[in-house]
This record gives structure tokens, C-alpha cells and sequence, in this order.
């Protein structure tokens, strides 16, 4: 005999509405594949490609607590942007993101990263130049791969100075695919 | 020197417990009670949840607060000497022949019947299920049996 459904839908609606939970996850399906997305009650603290969901739960619970529960309502939001994003009737994300947990540099580069407007692509060293420190392209490279809202907080709008993809945590297909729906793509 | 067990992130803590533990809500309760009963649990497990100091008996420690959630409501609903609605389905058929008379026992004495012969759950984890020491879980438990066997005869 196992939980009854609704039973567990409302528990975990409940838990999500009294404010306990320091994360809540769910997954959801995208042109790019299934998504894994997570909130904190600051914002949208994960989209994750190709979700491996033990080793997810294990980096939420280090990021943000071990309240950890897959309940889809606090996603709602970040879902249907994500749709309207996919559908093209969408340029810009409103929902919240939250990049507490980050290092400093990291959330720097992300945060400066969440000008770069849709349809358009910035360079590594750009985006260095930037944020004040030009000679750490590389050191960029490295918070952009690390990236953990991605289409949210637009990674794939950053390329190299040649114009080539040069690379995406998700995979280049992926990038590639997301600079097309942005008509973005280079020639 | 013991090792720290890291605590799991709760969705896996509560899938890996909310089938048994609705079930020893609907043993205790009977299944409507144990809907609201099953909630409390989990949510009072859910705020307690960061307070946990390591993970060495998770699995005792959900049976503790459902136990004690189900003493509660018992208190709260049941008159003494009520006998709760029971489920029908029970993988456990020789319990099962008991579990209507277990109803009547005191809440304690129940649970740890409960516990004992219809989940085989060790007398360490009996007592930390119910918050006692591992001497007194033996004898709620044999007290309780004592107590049905009078019934049966």
C-alpha cells in the first residue's frame, strides 16, 4: 500500500506553502530536452540539462539546505516563461534569480551577463572588459560554464572573439540551437 | 570513533519513508485520520529537518514523530476504547488476525506492537520511535501482548 497521489501532491504543496523548503525542484520538457528546475523563496537557483536527479538534489542540499523537496508549484512561473521563451513570445525572463550561493566573481560576471539582450552575443573578453577586469576572459569562460540558472541567465549569448560557439556546459547543439531560436546565429 | 552520516536531502528521506510510514498511520488510525495524521508528520519532520545532527536513524526518528502525531490525534478524536477503522490491505496476514484487538490497547502499547510485529522493527528503533528507552519498548511491547492474549483467551 503506497501514498496515496493526491495525498502526496498536497503534502508537498503544503510544504512549499508554509515556507519550508529551502529548495523546491521539478522537471519539465523543453525543445532542448527535459529540464530540472529549482527555487529558493529568493528566485530560480537551477536549470539543469539532462538532469541526473541524485547528484542535483545532492548540490542543492550543499548550496542551500537540505530541505530539498520536488513540489511544482513554486516552478509555475519560471515554467511558463520557459514555454513562452521556447514559443518565441518571450525575450526577456522577469522571474527572480537567485545567485546568493555563488562565489563573488562568479555572481559578478552572471549578474553582468543578464544585460546582454536576446538575439544578440557578446565576447569572453567583452564581457571581461566589462565587468573591469579585461584580462580574465578565461576566468569568465570558467563562471559562465559553471552557470547554474542557463537560458535563464543567458550563457549562450557569450562566444568568442573569432564569433565561433567555442562551448556550453549543456552541449554546443544546445547553443546552437538557442542563439537559432534567438536569431542570433552567425553566419 | 562513530562517522558522521551525512543527512540526505529530505525528498529522498521522505520518498524513501512515506509508503510505510502512511502505512503504520492507517494501522494506527484507520486511513481518513491518517491523511491529516500523514501530513502532520511529514511537515513536522520537514521543519525539524535542519536541526538533525546526522543520519543514523532517519527511519526511527519518522516512525517517533508519526507515532507521537498519531498519539495526539487519537487523544484528540478517538474516545477510549474506540476501535479505529482499519485498512484492508495488509501484506502481514498472521498480524492482520491481531490487528483489530491491538486497537484497543493503550496508544503506547499499540505502537509498539505495532511496530514489533507487524513491521519488524528492532527494539532499539521501537524505542526511539517512542521516545523511550530500549528496556521500557520491550516492556510496552510484551505488555500490550500480555494484554491481547488475555482478549484472545
Amino acid at each position: 500500500m503506497t501514498v496515496p497521489t493526491e495525498l502526496d501532491r498536497v503534502f508537498r504543496a503544503r510544504a512549499a506553502a508554509e515556507g519550508a523548503l529551502d529548495v523546491a525542484y521539478d522537471f519539465t520538457d523543453s525543445p532542448v530536452g527535459q529540464l530540472l528546475l529549482a527555487a529558493t523563496d529568493r528566485g530560480v537557483c537551477r536549470v539543469s540539462f539532462d538532469p541526473d536527479p541524485d547528484l542535483e538534489l545532492e548540490r542543492l542540499a550543499r548550496a542551500h539546505g537540505v530541505r530539498v523537496l520536488r513540489s511544482p508549484d513554486p516552478l509555475t512561473e519560471v515554467r511558463r516563461e520557459l514555454d513562452e521563451y521556447f514559443d518565441a513570445k518571450r525575450r526577456e525572463f522577469d522571474v527572480a534569480v537567485d545567485l546568493e550561493s555563488l562565489p563573488g566573481f562568479q555572481r559578478l560576471v552572471l549578474t553582468e551577463l543578464q544585460g546582454v539582450p536576446y538575439g544578440r552575443t557578446d565576447t569572453y573578453g567583452g564581457l571581461a572588459a566589462r565587468i573591469g577586469r579585461p584580462r580574465a576572459a578565461r576566468a569568465v569562460g570558467g563562471a559562465l560554464n559553471r552557470n547554474p540558472v542557463p537560458i535563464v541567465v543567458p550563457c549562450h549569448r557569450v562566444v568568442g572573439a573569432s564569433g565561433s560557439l567555442v562551448g556550453y556546459a549543456g552541449g554546443l547543439e544546445r547553443k546552437e540551437k538557442l542563439l537559432a531560436l534567438e536569431g542570433a546565429l552567425l553566419g | 570513533m562513530m562517522e558522521a552520516v551525512a543527512i540526505p536531502p529530505f525528498e529522498r528521506f521522505y520518498s524513501e519513508t512515506r509508503d510505510e510510514i502512511w502505512r503504520y498511520l492507517v494501522r494506527l488510525l484507520g486511513r481518513e485520520a491518517a491523511e491529516d495524521a500523514f501530513q502532520e508528520t511529514f511537515l513536522r519532520a520537514l521543519r525539524a529537518y535542519p536541526r538533525l545532527k546526522h543520519a543514523r536513524h532517519l527511519r526511527a526518528w519518522a516512525y517517533t514523530i508519526a507515532t507521537r502525531v498519531a498519539v495526539d490525534e487519537r487523544r484528540r478524536h478517538a474516545p477510549a476504547g474506540t476501535i479505529p477503522e482499519l485498512a484492508a490491505e495488509d501484506p502481514r496476514p498472521a498480524f492482520s488476525e491481531l490487528e483489530h484487538l491491538a486497537g484497543e490497547l493503550p496508544a503506547r502499547e499499540r505502537a509498539a506492537v505495532v511496530l514489533r510485529y507487524g513491521y519488524d522493527l528492532p527494539y532499539t528503533d521501537i524505542a526511539a520511535a517512542l521516545g523511550s528507552s530500549e528496556e521500557a519498548a520491550r516492556q510496552a511491547t510484551s505488555s500490550g501482548v500480555r494484554r491481547l492474549r488475555r482478549r484472545i483467551t
